[in-house]
């Protein structure tokens, strides 16, 4: 390996910890879930109330743990990253429409995909407690919460698979994941998919 | 960073955007559900017991679902009855048929429309064990212990009312309950009990399975269970 290609810091720590959070959770949430969910699947698992259990039981940790997170981490990191993500330049805006442009640390379909993850969180959590509470008390029961939290499932499942397929598999863009697990990306990648981001790294580190 | 001057904060905006519309959706929802139905019952036929999408769900409280085996399954018919009943698989086969189509609600909010069901009428049941003056209700217990529900002899005799052993043309899977379940489309699904296995003849309704977690004895679709 060349020991001289230089790396770019990418995400910090608390950022890389709220990442993890919430993937792990969705992936226990989803397995739980879809075992509850389709018929067929349910009939092999079988273990309903304990499914039941963990999937709740997860879901409130995974509530705990993303407080918990943000309570300990790098707050700084994290509000530069709110403000990162709400702010589209016209570059961004461009991007979306015919890709080109340069992008920042974070292209605009990436600053999308936080947009719909975060509302998703919050309408999972939402419903999720409705489901939850409304077998409790009967004034919390609307028809609805069902079909609210199995649409936010179909459609997570979809960006799901596209993340997936973009970070792990896309030759292209797969080195990716070294950013959200180690921290860094090779900066000549990032020349490449993250121009004005690259740039300014670099600008930054030579002014210091 | 020279384009600070056009960034615009489009992304709370879209955030706030969609989750208002996830949150309106409350309202929306139904009404959307409704209109794409057609769309969503032909996913369901494609997709069985696959993707419930506008299909079934199976609902369980216990480890694993009964096996029905049709050489050792029995439906009793006991309690306040002068002849109690012992019905092998097909005895209860060869009692009169009846068909109907009716739709299936559950108190979770979720439906399905047009459910073909097969099975036999309380009245054919009843007139083998013969209920006495004191009977009032129909204890119905389940193989999936310790499941089990009830019906007031004047609900079971509503017209729509069956012990159904054959769903959409095939006999009842071990999903919905083989080999015979409750069928009363006017009252949510979890008074419908599966895997049945014994009917106990009672002069009072007792609490069942969902009703001693807070669900209502008289389950009707619409007007129960905080509904309606």
């Amino acid at each position: 390996m060349a020991t001289d290609r230089a790396r770019l810091r990418r995400f910090s720590r608390t950022e890389r910890a709220v990442h993890w959070v919430h993937a792990a959770a969705f992936l226990v949430l989803l397995a739980t879930g879809l075992a509850l969910y389709l018929p067929s699947l349910s009939e092999l698992v079988g273990r309903r109330p304990l499914l039941k259990s963990i999937h709740v039981w997860t879901a409130v940790a995974w509530i705990v743990a993303l407080v918990f997170v943000v309570a300990v981490g790098d707050r700084r990191s994290l509000r530069a990253t709110l403000r990162e993500v709400d702010l589209f330049d016209r570059d961004d805006r461009d991007w979306l429409l015919r890709r080109g442009p340069p992008q920042g640390r974070l292209n605009a379909g990436q600053k999308v995909n936080t947009i719909v993850t975060g509302v998703f969180a919050v309408l999972f959590a939402i419903t999720g407690a409705l489901l939850w509470y409304g077998e409790r008390d009967t004034r919390f029961r609307f028809a609805q919460t069902i079909l609210i939290h199995d649409w936010l499932t179909y459609v997570s499942l979809v960006l799901f698979l596209g993340h997936l397929y973009l970070s792990v598999i896309h030759p292209r863009t797969r080195h990716s994941l070294t950013g959200i697990t180690r921290g860094w990306v090779y900066e000549d990648w990032a020349r490449q998919h993250h121009a004005k981001w690259a740039a300014g790294y670099r600008a930054r580190r030579d002014a210091s | 960073m020279s384009d600070d001057a056009d960034a615009r904060p489009y992304g709370r905006r879209a955030f706030l955007g969609l989750l208002a519309a996830g949150l309106t959706s409350f309202a929306w929802a139904q009404p959307a559900g409704r209109i794409f139905a057609p769309v969503t019952s032909q996913f369901a036929a494609a997709l069985g017991d696959l993707l419930p999408v506008g299909g079934w769900r199976i609902y369980t409280i216990s480890g694993s679902m009964p096996v029905f085996d049709p050489r050792t399954w029995r439906l009793e018919i006991t309690g306040l009855v002068r002849s109690p009943v012992r019905l092998g698989y097909d005895d209860l086969l060869a009692l009169p048929r009846a068909r109907q189509v009716s739709t299936f609600h559950c108190v979770t909010g979720w439906t399905v429309r047009d459910v073909h069901w097969t099975g036999v009428r309380f009245e054919h049941l009843l007139a083998l064990a013969r209920p006495l003056p004191a009977a009032r209700a129909i204890r119905f217990v389940s193989l999936e212990e310790p499941y089990n529900d009830s019906l007031t002899l004047r609900q079971a005799a509503l017209p729509d009312v069956m012990l159904a052993y054959e769903m959409d043309g095939k006999p009842l899977t071990r999903a919905h309950g083989s080999p015979a379940r409750v069928v009363i489309p006017e009252m949510y699904g979890y008074k419908g009990v599966k895997w049945l296995t014994r009917m106990e003849l009672v002069d009072s309704q007792p609490t069942g399975y969902w009703e001693g977690l807070g669900y209502d004895q008289n389950a009707w679709v619409g007007r129960s269970n905080g509904y309606g």
